[in-house]
């Protein structure tokens, strides 16, 4: 079997599958039970300066019947009082001693710092975790993404900490800013141990149609929240990239946002965290899904040789490419499997509509065909399609040329006006547009003349 | 042992004859719709008679537009709540839906019909209107599927319409025919009340159009006729003691169980005689009624039968015996049906034979014959100039639902020799438009 155990800037952890600092971890019970369950760490939710909290806290994002697909919160940070949170941060670490107990922590002042970094480190946490990233409530009174908006603010309360923390330090970055780089070189500046990302993105996740209120409503009024779950996910690795690969930063990144199953922590994993932590996942399904996600993982890494977590952090990175890097003679056209079609067309107008005309119909049959010589390889079709390698995108090229913008540009070999040879527009096939009319018509009929005109054309 | 016992109260019988296809709650038909991919030019539109812009009102029902997606289906169908519940779904638009190529179970189209339908129902919500009074009068015989749906349509376009209907009530066999597990009367009639109260159309019962002065007063008082008459009673078979009191048609025993529900009365034994639709319907009816040993006797094999093979299944399922190659020679009974002979039968070369000696009699209380509604020929000859084909179906334009009469127009079961719903309420907004057409004149 392999080993899933992390040592993640000094703390260790069982496996990589931590609970984020967020209502999951809000109480010594939650997060024994999370434990118990097979978690391996549970970052505390955040400790600081007392708060109150409306009611009426979270919206949600479905997709047609699928719950929850985004999800946002307009909850402060803990609204528990200290002493309580940081006597049970004790307890478990006793009952626990071999996972990972990270305190969270937002407060203001320099001595503020100071105090709730020793009192947590007296109650036993295994590491700290800076705040830095809750996008509302906390930022409107100078703290949270107000500081992890601002790198020389960061900077400074980062140097603050390290003066007297005598655990780890992972700094937690905010996604709502233009470069997260900046942010996470500031924490690497003031010596942080780690990182951590993202925490949630400014959002409104809806409005009521009725009440002419953005959710979650407040009294018939609303404020924008942070925004996380599946939706997330696409973002988080893209700024996990980001810091990954930053030449300086080299810092341990914890990776959050979107992560509901093995898969998803294998691509935060692929892409450079060395722990991953999860929030929305466990307050949609519970802490079970822990043995969904250990199974999942192992069965990877057995299937890839893996022995440790170590062997394949960041083994995406280096495919990672700028667009100017990418192959410009690389190929691949569409092709249907007509033994998987079942008709349904999607392809064919998908292509038709939102691509390059290079679907059509066929007498006699459902099944659409691929017309080649308009095939730009784009994927839509593909993708569309809903019955399982049913479209594949076939490799056309012959493999063996390889040329990049950044290589044509240095030939100058790119073209400079549109009526260029070199340009891509000029080898672009597209009908005229009055071949459009009438297309589309027999679908305003109602009833048995709309038949009548399908089975016409 | 007999599947049910007999029902003797209303909710005795509701559970014996309990929906086939129950109404969706928001929840199931926000899941099922769901599943809809949107198909392009989809299948299940090309297979429903009507037309229906299935992926799109499945689509507003996703998007929590009930009342859009009741009026896409109601501008094709006007029987669309009906439809829902009694089409064929499994030959038509559910039988079409590119899930099935998959293995995967197809949408459930009919039921999502009937939800939004329901609901505008339920709401009384206004989708539809008469149209501008353009002066034209037109009379409909028969308020079945195809005269409403013909009346609605010229009511849309204009027309002041009245209805002569026989019975009591409207909709035709859908609250006099079809089985009571597939529509309820209170379902039937709701939709007729709801379609009435938007179009405002007039409707007289309880008037059969039966001779030639009242054929002359309806040519001197109205610009053109619609005949929506349907099929009439149930054929005779010309057998010995087929007039004993317990051996009934099933048109007729289905409309009677239709109108007292569990005051019908039906034996211990009985056998069906027909291998269609309605023979199946009326096997699983007899059996849900509480008869111990139902018998279905059809002349030809089991492949043979007309019926829609999920009608066989449903009649099996709820413990209907079949007998095959039998033909009946007698209604056996002195002053009640005692049992039936039958002479079994060999088909060669697709010739029905009987098997000489082969006789042998079912004992039963009572026979039900399901083998085909006759015409209603000797009313129809009394319309001058009216044309019927060998098989007694009114000759008319299929794209304009004229008759060889050019005032008389028709569709449904008169004009098809019998189907279903929805193609008497799709074939009637054509021949509606046919109306419209030829006093446009
Ligand atoms: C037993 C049985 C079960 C069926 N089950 C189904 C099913 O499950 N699903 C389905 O889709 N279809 C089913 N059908 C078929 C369906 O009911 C018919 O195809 C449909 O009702 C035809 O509509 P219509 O308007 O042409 O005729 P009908 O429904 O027969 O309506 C004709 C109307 O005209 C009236 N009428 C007749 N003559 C006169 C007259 N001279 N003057 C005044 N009024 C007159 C009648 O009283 C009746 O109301 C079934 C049919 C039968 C017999
Ligand atoms: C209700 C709620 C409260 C949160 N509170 C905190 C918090 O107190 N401290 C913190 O660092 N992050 C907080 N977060 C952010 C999460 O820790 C996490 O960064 C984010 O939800 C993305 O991960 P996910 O996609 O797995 O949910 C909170 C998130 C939610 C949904
Ligand atoms: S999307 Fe797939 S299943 Fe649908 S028609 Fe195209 S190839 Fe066939
Ligand atoms: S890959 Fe793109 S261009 Fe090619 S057929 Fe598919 S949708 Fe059309
Ligand atoms: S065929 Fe099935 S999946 Fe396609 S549009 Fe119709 S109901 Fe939807």
């Amino acid at each position: 079997m392999p080993d899933l155990s992390i040592n993640f800037a000094g703390i260790k952890s069982p496996n990589p599958f931590w609970l984020a600092s967020a209502p999951p971890t809000n109480s010594g019970y939650q997060v024994m039970k999370a434990f118990d369950a097979g978690w391996g760490g549970a970052v505390w939710k955040t400790l600081g300066v007392p708060v109150v909290n409306v009611s009426s806290r979270y919206g949600g994002v479905n997709y047609r019947d699928k719950r929850l697909i985004g999800f946002n919160n307009i909850e402060l940070i803990s609204d528990r009082p200290l002493a309580d949170n940081l006597r049970e941060i004790y307890e478990v670490k006793k009952r626990f001693p071999a996972h990972a107990v990270i305190a969270s922590l937002m407060v203001g002042s320099r001595q503020e710092w100071h105090e709730i970094i020793r009192a947590a480190e007296d109650a036993g946490a295994d590491g700290l975790e800076l705040n830095f990233g809750c996008p509302h409530g906390m930022c409107e009174r100078g703290m949270g993404s107000a500081v992890g908006q601002e790198p020389k603010v960061l900077q400074t309360i980062v140097e603050w900490v390290m003066e007297v923390a005598t655990t780890p330090v992972i700094v937690k970055l905010t996604p709502n800013i233009t470069d997260i780089t900046e942010p996470a070189m500031a924490a690497r500046r003031a010596g942080a141990n780690a990182i951590s990302l993202i925490n949630t993105i400014q959002s409104i996740v809806g409005v009521d149609l009725d009440q002419y209120s953005p959710y979650p409503i407040v009294d018939g009024q609303g404020t924008n929240g942070g925004y996380c779950g599946p939706a997330v996910k696409p973002i988080a690795l893209n700024m996990l990239k980001n810091c990954a690969q930053h030449p300086h930063i080299k810092l341990p990144i914890s990776g959050i946002g979107g992560i509901e199953n093995w898969r998803d922590a294998v691509e935060h994993i692929l892409l450079g965290a060395s722990s991953v932590q999860v929030c929305t996942a466990a307050m949609h399904f519970g802490f079970g899904i822990i043995r969904e996600m250990v199974s999942g993982l192992e069965q990877y890494m057995v299937e890839k040789g893996f022995n440790r977590i170590d062997d394949f952090v960041g083994k995406a990175l280096p495919n990672v490419k700028p667009w100017n890097e990418l192959n410009l003679k690389y190929q691949v056209k569409a092709s249907i499997n007509p033994d998987k079609c079942i008709g349904c067309q999607l392809c064919y107008t998908a292509c038709e509509d939102g691509a390059h005309q290079a679907i059509r119909l066929q007498a006699g049959t459902r099944t659409p065909a691929i017309i080649e010589e308009n095939c730009v390889g784009c994927n839509l079709c593909s993708l569309v399609c809903p019955v399982d390698e049913c479209i594949t995108m076939l490799r056309t090229d012959e493999g063996t040329q390889h040329l990049t913008w950044n290589e044509r540009t240095a030939a100058h070999n790119i073209p400079t006006e549109f009526n260029d040879e070199r340009a891509g527009g000029r080898h672009h096939w597209v009908p005229e547009p009055l071949a459009a009319l009438g297309k589309e018509r027999h679908k305003t009929l109602p009833g048995k003349a709309r038949a009548l005109a399908v089975s016409k054309q | 042992m007999a599947e049910y016992s007999t029902p003797t109260t209303e909710q005795e019988f509701a559970e014996n004859f309990a929906q086939l296809k129950p109404l969706m709650s928001r929840n199931e038909a926000l899941y099922e719709s769901s599943r809809c991919l949107f198909c392009f030019d989809a299948p299940c539109i090309t297979a429903c008679p009507s037309g229906i812009d299935i992926p799109q009102f499945i689509r507003q029902i996703n998007t929590g537009n009930d009342t859009g997606a009741a009026r896409t289906i109601y501008e094709a169908n006007y029987f669309g709540n009906a439809c829902g519940k009694v089409c064929p779904t499994e030959v038509l638009c559910e039988g079409a839906c590119v899930y099935n190529l998959q293995e995967v179970k197809p949408i459930e189209i009919g039921r999502l019909q009937s939800y939004a339908t329901t609901k505008v129902i339920a709401a009384n919500k206004k989708l539809f209107g008469p149209g501008p009074p353009n002066g034209g009068r037109v009379a409909v015989i028969g308020a079945g599927p195809a005269g409403i749906s013909c009346a609605c349509e010229l009511r849309s376009l204009g027309y002041e319409v009245t209805i002569f209907e026989a019975k009591s009530q409207p909709s035709g066999l859908t609250v006099y025919g079809v089985a009571p597990y597939k529509i309820t009367n209170e379902e039937a009639l709701a939709e007729m009340a709801y379609l009435q109260g938007q179009f405002g159309y007039e409707v007289k019962y309880n008037s059969p159009i039966t001779s030639l002065p009242e054929i002359n007063e309806l040519e001197a008082q109205y610009d053109a006729i619609f005949l929506g008459i349907g099929l009439g009673k149930t054929s005779g078979l010309g057998l010995p003691g087929e007039n004993l009191p317990n051996c009934v048609g099933a048109v007729e025993f289905i409309a009677e169980l239709r109108e007292v529900h569990q005051a019908i009365a039906v034996g211990p034994r009985v056998v069906v005689l027909g291998g269609g639709n309605t023979a199946m319907d009326a096997a699983s009816e007899a059996a849900r009624l509480g008869a111990e040993v139902v018998t279905l006797a059809y002349r030809r094999s089991k492949d043979e039968m007309g019926a829609y093979a999920f009608e066989y299944d449903l009649a099996k399922g709820v413990g209907v015996k079949g007998l095959f190659n039998v033909a009946p020679v007698e209604v056996v009974g002195v002053e009640v049906v005692e049992g039936v002979r039958f002479v079994r039968t060999a088909t060669v070369n697709g010739q029905v034979s009987e098997v000489p000696g082969s006789e042998f009699i079912v004992p039963c209380d009572m026979v039900i014959k399901a083998t085909g509604q006759a015409k209603q020929l000797d009313f129809l000859r009394l319309i001058p100039g009216l044309e019927m084909d060998g098989r007694g179906r009114i000759v008319a334009n299929a794209h304009s639902g004229q008759t060889t009469n050019p005032r008389y127009f028709t569709s449904g079961d008169a004009r098809n020799g019998g189907a279903e719903v929805v193609n008497a309420a799709a074939e009637a907004k054509v021949a509606a438009r046919g109306i419209h057409a030829f006093l446009s004149k």
